[in-house]
């Protein structure tokens, strides 16, 4: 195994983007990262790309090849392929594109993330996202996405004590800091009460506990760390990259506030890089639903199990804290085109360690982590980066 | 016509009956019958025994849904919880005929047979287990 | 003489309820006059997710509950009596057969004959048991009947039913006698593929349900060679309040006879429900040796009439294991007239 490294990022704006389509939006996230990185088309050895469904929201299966022809690709008949892993399919493809070139088979890979979510219906895409879970034993009964983590957060609350303010609080902070983002799904910050005011979808979840449907995609470089500094001065290094799986439905886990796939990716990656959650500077985790940042940051190791409510209180993971988490805005500010997310989370934490994270730059950027979840947790993939 | 309804036919016995089973190896009971235990794996081919579930249990935890999928928008807002079934193994189902206020994580539940969807007014109507307050 | 009759019975009754002065309201009628006309307060509603094959589950489930000793698997045929089979074509019994698991070795077909298929479900038993060709047979009577809005029968068509067990084993009421009274009179209809039934508004009195009660009756009395006074309880069809007390006085009956059976003033009408809920609130509170007198009506039309005889295994069932009618009418929610039309399919549209 050899070192790799991200050599270039390229993100397209997240949100309704009802002038741009899928394949639009692919295009211009690759292209970035290509520029970005100072490659050509014929330094790409491979092509990875995360879809969870574009079968069902644009009607397109087959993407791999498609995303090559879109980018330009086609005459060079590079390998291409889409991986799928629900809202982990991003993350998935990252690890896909990573292990390809730290076996030594590959040098430059390209790693993209896409969904159009928008080109259908609400309902539509609500439907969609629950094929996510279980459609035998859990959707086909009326359990919706926000209503799975909707009683992994009725379960929190009643077992740790954790607040309806709390999990608002999550919202706030990442509206905050998706204020300072100009890619973000939404720019401005949102006010404490509105999130608690904030229609019901699933109790205790309001609509703004939720991330929204969004548009768009994202793209990275991955190349041998050897060769990185042949392209660009700041590359960042992958230095670890931890993937599990668990039960595909929420009622099959050993317990139902712990998403043991993050868990068990986490142990992977900090085994990996040799680390432990001390030593993590700042991450970016999925925080498809408020309570699943709580959930998250708990089972990343950052605060005991049943704090993570508490850690929002004590200002932990503000922009100011001492470790901060969702700079970017996360899914909920930021917006959750799923597939791209997993991508988007890498391009983020390697803004922060180049320093281009703009107004929301953090100070100290030694490590960040990002934190890629499938469904409600059947997939989980956690990447450790570090400044080269 | 959405669906084929032959994957829903196949499902009859586990959602009218509670039908699941057993590893002979080890007694653990799995809902939906699994084809081999996890725990004994190569020790329990052959050895998983059918058993029908009482359909008793408690609430482990709860939401109300409030914005409904396709198919449920006329049952919302409807509570859905998931149910640790007496004999051990746990599911996810909707609650009927309680006040949302008296759900309580702990609240002992029975089975109660339901249309839990349909393929809209022409497709065929899908029947189940949700589960109700025990007295 | 072989006992033949009932071995276990059960019952379902949705739990939400509406006034009947909520609906007036709508309608700007006189509520009070309404219930005072018609002798009803209140009626059942199913919520959104029952219909009659849902009911009819319930109801045979709580008489399986009571009756532990006997295996579904004994059970060799189920007709299910509704207007209102969730399907056109695709029968009933076929999803009750399969949800106590009496398939696949079991006979099965959906009756329909107004408010009295069920009870033409229970004759249809005695004969294949008698017969000697089934163990067992089911005859259940559930629906979730339909009214226009704003028709007279909207402040009494509701859901609920009841499921009975005909065999000779364990007998806790014999059936005695059993005739049915039939002609062609077109009081009450629903032409194919119609959502709401219409019906003749008084003709569905004097030649209808008046003239097939009575005569069905008394052909059964003079059958059994038995007169009113010999009956403990008397049940009979309930379209409203008024009609089975009318009734009954007229052929005799007084009205101690016929209240533990009279359950329309507090949950509808039931239709094909009716009388065989009317029957299990009696086996409720039965004892050894009372005797009980049964004449459901059917629109279009005719009159199913039963002569029982409680016997001491009654003692034996366990009854206490499903609620009673008492409790399924005292278990309830109210909704109104908003909440109703949602939940009754009323807002379909597509």
């Amino acid at each position: 195994m050899r070192d790799v490294a991200v050599i270039g990022v390229g993100l397209t704006k997240f949100g309704e983007r009802w002038d741009q389509s899928f394949r639009q939006l692919i295009a211009e996230a690759g292209s970035k990262a290509i520029l970005d990185a100072n490659i050509e088309g014929k330094d790409i050895d491979a092509l990875y790309v995360g879809s969870m469904s574009s079968g069902r929201f644009v009607d397109q299966e087959h993407i791999g090849g498609l995303v090559a022809e879109v980018s330009g690709f086609s005459h060079l008949h590079i390998p291409a392929t889409r991986i799928e892993g629900a809202c982990a399919s991003g993350g998935l493809a990252v690890r896909e594109g990573y292990l390809s070139v730290a076996s030594g088979l590959n040098d430059i890979v390209v790693v993209g993330g896409i969904e159009k979510m928008n080109d259908v219906s609400g309902t539509a895409a609500t439907d969609i996202l629950a094929t996510a879970s279980d459609q035998e034993w859990e959707a086909f009964f009326g359990a919706t996405f926000p209503a799975l983590y909707a009683m992994i957060a009725t379960k929190h609350m009643h077992d740790y004590g954790t607040t309806k303010e709390q999990l608002a609080q999550v919202a706030v902070k990442n509206h905050a800091n998706g204020a300072l983002n100009p890619y973000a799904q939404y720019q401005s910050p949102v006010p404490l009460e509105s999130v608690l005011k904030a229609t019901t979808v699933a109790y205790p979840l309001g609509l703004l506990d939720c991330s929204p449907v969004s548009d768009g995609a994202a793209s990275i470089i991955l190349c041998s760390a050897d060769k990185a500094k042949n392209y660009i001065d700041k590359p960042v290094k992958i230095i670890g990259s931890g993937q599990a799986s668990d039960t595909l439905s929420l009622h099959g886990r050993r317990d139902i506030c712990t998403l043991d796939a993050t868990v068990h990716a986490a142990k992977m990656a900090y085994k990996q890089a040799n680390l432990t959650p001390k030593d993590i500077s700042f991450a970016e985790v999925h925080d498809c639903f408020t309570i699943a940042e709580i959930c998250a940051i708990e089972d990343l190791g950052f605060v005991k199990k049943g704090e993570g409510g508490k850690a929002i209180d004590q200002k932990i993971t503000t922009l100011d804290g001492s470790l901060p988490i969702n700079t970017s805005g996360g899914l909920k500010a930021k917006g959750h085109p799923v597939g791209a997310t997993g991508v988007a989370q890498i391009i983020e934490v390697t803004l922060q360690l180049r320093g281009e994270a703009g107004k929301r730059q953090l100070k100290d950027t030694q490590r960040g982590l990002a934190h890629n979840i499938g469904g409600s947790g059947a997939s989980g993939v956690v990447h450790i980066l570090e400044a080269m | 016509m959405k669906e084929g309804v032959a994957r829903f036919w196949r499902q009859i016995p586990e959602r009218y009956n509670f039908m699941a089973n057993k590893c002979e190896s080890c007694d653990r009971v799995y809902f939906p019958p699994r084809e081999s235990c996890p725990y004994c794996r190569r020790k329990s081919i052959g050895k998983m025994k059918k058993t029908k579930l009482s359909g008793k249990g408690e609430v482990v935890t709860y939401t109300i849904v409030h914005i409904g999928p396709e198919g449920f928008e006329e049952q919302t807002p409807y509570p859905i919880a998931i149910i640790k079934l007496d004999e051990g193994p746990y599911i996810t189902a909707q609650i009927v005929d309680c006040p949302f206020d008296q759900i309580k994580i702990g609240m002992k539940v029975e089975s109660t047979f339901r249309k839990i969807q349909q393929d809209g007014h022409t497709g065929a109507i899908y029947y189940g287990y949700k589960f109700k307050q025990r007295k | 003489m072989e006992e033949l009759g009932i071995v276990s019975y059960g019952s379902h009754i949705p739990r939400y309820r509406i006034k009947a002065e909520v609906i007036a309201a709508v309608w700007g009628k006189d509520g009070a006059a309404i219930s005072r006309g018609l002798g009803i307060f209140e009626k059942s509603v199913p919520s959104i997710d029952q219909d009659t094959a849902t009911i009819s589950v319930e109801a045979l489930r709580a008489a399986l509950k009571r009756c532990t000793t006997l295996n579904p698997t004994e059970i060799g045929a189920i007709y299910v009596g509704s207007e209102s089979h969730p399907y056109a074509v695709k029968p009933t019994g076929t999803i009750v057969g399969e949800a106590i698991g009496a398939t696949p070795d079991l006979m099965v077909a959906d009756y329909e004959f107004a408010c009295k298929a069920g009870t033409a479900a229970i004759q249809t038993c005695i004969g294949f048991v008698k017969a000697g060709m089934i163990k067992y047979g089911v005859a259940i009577g559930a629906d979730t009947s339909q009214a226009a809005p704003g028709d007279a029968l909207e402040y009494s068509a509701s859901a609920g039913g009841a499921a009975f067990i005909i065999g000779k084993n364990n007998v806790i009421a014999t059936i005695n006698h059993t005739l049915s009274y039939t002609t062609d009179t077109p009081d009450f209809w629903r032409r194919a593929e119609m959502k709401y039934p219409s019906h003749g508004g008084r003709f569905t009195g004097q030649p209808a349900y008046f003239k097939h009660i009575t005569n069905c009756a008394t052909k059964l009395m003079e059958k059994a060679g038995s007169k009113p006074q010999d009956y403990t309880y008397a049940i009979f069809h309930q379209p409203n309040g008024k009609f089975p007390v009318n009734v009954a006085k007229k052929l005799g009956f007084t009205i101690d006879q016929v209240k533990q059976g009279l359950m329309v003033p507090y949950i509808g009408n039931t239709y094909s429900g009716a009388s065989m809920i009317g029957l299990a609130s009696v086996l409720d509170v039965a004892k050894p040796g009372d005797r009980i007198f049964m004449t459901s009506y059917g629109s279009g039309a005719g009159s199913d009439g039963f002569d029982i005889t409680v016997t001491d295994t009654i003692t034996k069932l366990a009854r206490e294991n499903a609620p009673t009618i008492a409790q399924l009418v005292a278990d309830k929610e109210y909704v109104d007239y908003g909440q109703y039309t949602k939940m009754t399919n009323l807002l379909f549209w597509e």
